[in-house]
């Protein structure tokens, strides 16, 4: 979290505006799946930028490697081996970060400020203000964040927001040695999307589309896939991904409901005893000592 | 009168028209229980309302209040736990209670209904209601433990453990602040809960068929 705070667009757990004045242009990475050839410099070049160093793994019979995301691995390959049209096709996707326009990870964060979302668009993680719940990690429709299990904090692809902040491409987006990985305003990375799609389509990838799912509002990592009527098949990226209806709930409706009833049992109390006033067992501290057997005057109407 | 009573009343003349109602132990039960409940109730409601998290600060800083919210709900459940067995089968309810229950009205009049035992239906109800809140807490409180059992849970269980977790807790703290009202509402109670006695006049009016389990008495 370099940049400064006046190009925020929004706060985890903060009811009022976030410092918002300036005015960047929505920035996007667009990863062609079908141009990526699984070198995994992306992994390697994160981990040179951002000094990650996950522990060095053993061989678990496929290409994945490391095997899943973590606080030292922010983007991994992923390799998916998947049968259309009669032939094996090996569909390698970039995991990370999708840096949605609706983050799931901020909503649910309880921590004021431990997750921002730049205008430009990056989600972001300020881990000095992280307090390991994992909320985010929940809130994730694309289950990316992860606690770290010496500090236990949440870390996650920041799309280099030190490097955009200074007009530089994310490290991952620069080392890619065949293009597959651009960066640049959403609305370019669009254009050159459609280009992209109407290549694959006319040899053959009839179901060639852009993934920039409207149920998180978009995305500023989006992908190019060739068969995007079937996004489960590029290692299970979400078709249709949207904040779950737990959190949404969770984070929404209930806290105006909790609000009311919280709020009410205290006003109930506060009104009853200043109307009904208190209910007390008739002086029983000096009636009771001088005959115990004497029935109080309520206790009379009750019976 | 009980022995505990008559107890009292041998040590200190100005207590002989007591009747002891909680133990000690029960009563460190009870706090302990309650002190568990106001910091998990700041904490909670520090991670629940952005507007609350400055809450935080009373454990010091807000990542320890995070990491010492679920050991603190741990104690709490361990030492309800005490108060189930104790309680649970004080808290059967009979047709007295719905009679108390349908009259709820005439009841917070401060005119009593029914022939009430050790508890009323008010009490039965409030603590059926804090054992549902107790074991919701806890088993979606452990789902959503970070670093130790969250990940061994798939995460759209952890997300209704959240929201099961948080509705709990909201109706708990809801039950709870009426459980205080209650208590300082019919005067006479607190010194239950604190000194462990009540007098005859409050047990003869709140809890008239206790009154005369308690001691053999007819009202």
């Amino acid at each position: 979290m370099t940049s400064s705070s006046l190009d925020i667009q929004r706060r985890s757990a903060s009811p009022t505006a976030a410092a918002e004045a300036r005015n960047p242009a929505e920035i996007a990475q667009l990863i062609d799946v079908s141009a990526c050839i699984g070198c995994k410099a992306c992994q390697v070049a994160c981990s040179e930028w951002n000094e990650l160093r996950a522990d060095i793994g053993t061989c678990v019979g496929v290409y994945d490697n490391p095997t899943d995301l973590s606080s030292q691995a922010w983007t991994v390959m992923r390799f998916a081996e998947v049968e259309e049209n009669g032939k094996l096709e090996w569909l390698i996707r970039k995991d990370g970060c999708m840096h949605c326009a609706e983050p799931g990870c901020l909503k649910a964060c309880p921590s004021p400020g431990a997750i921002v979302q730049h205008k430009n668009g990056i989600v972001d993680y300020n881990q000095d203000q992280c307090i390991g719940c994992g909320y985010c990690v929940s809130g994730c429709p694309f289950n990316v964040p992860r606690l770290s299990p010496k500090d236990g904090k949440a870390y996650k692809c920041n799309m280099c927001s030190d490097r955009v902040a200074v007009g530089l491409e994310p490290a991952c987006v620069k080392t890619c040695p065949t293009g597959a990985i651009q960066f640049g305003s959403k609305e370019d990375m669009k254009e050159v999307a459609a280009t992209r799609i109407a290549d694959l389509q006319s040899r053959g990838f009839q179901h060639a589309g852009l993934y920039d799912p409207p149920g998180v509002g978009g995305t500023h990592t989006m992908y190019v896939l060739h068969h995007a009527d079937k996004p489960e098949q590029y290692s299970g990226l979400p078709n249709d991904p949207s904040i779950s209806t737990a959190v949404g709930l969770w984070k929404g409706a209930l806290k105006p409901l909790a609000t009311v009833g919280i709020a009410a049992a205290g006003l109930f109390g506060f009104f009853h005893y200043i109307t009904v006033g208190p209910n007390r067992a008739d002086d029983d501290a000096h009636q009771d000592a001088n005959d115990d057997a004497k029935v109080g005057t309520r206790e009379e109407d009750r019976s | 009168m009980t022995d505990k009573a008559e107890n009292l009343a041998a040590q200190n003349p100005a207590k002989e028209k007591l009747i002891q109602r909680y133990s000690a132990a029960e009563r460190i039960n009870h706090w302990v229980v309650a002190v568990c409940f106001v910091l998990l109730a700041i904490s909670g409601l520090a991670f629940f309302y952005p507007a609350f998290f400055w809450l935080t600060g009373v454990f010091g800083t807000p990542e320890l209040a995070r990491i010492v919210h679920p050991f603190v709900g741990v104690v709490m459940f361990v030492a309800f736990g005490r108060q189930f067995f104790r309680y649970w089968h004080h808290n059967l309810l009979n047709r007295e209670d719905i009679r108390w229950m349908v009259a709820v009205r005439e009841v917070m009049k401060g005119n009593e209904v029914g022939d009430i035992g050790r508890y009323n239906g008010g009490q039965k109800a409030m603590f059926w209601m804090m054992v549902l809140c107790m074991a919701a807490l806890l088993g979606s409180g452990v789902i959503a433990w970070r670093p130790y059992f969250a990940a061994s849970f798939p995460i759209p269980v952890i997300r209704i453990a959240l929201l099961v977790h948080a509705t709990s807790a909201v109706v708990l703290i809801s039950s709870i602040i009426v459980h205080v009202y209650a208590a300082l509402w019919v005067q006479g109670t607190i010194r239950a809960m604190v000194e462990g006695v009540v007098t005859h006049g409050w047990a003869k009016k709140h809890h008239p068929r206790w009154y005369r389990e308690t001691t053999g008495r007819k009202v």
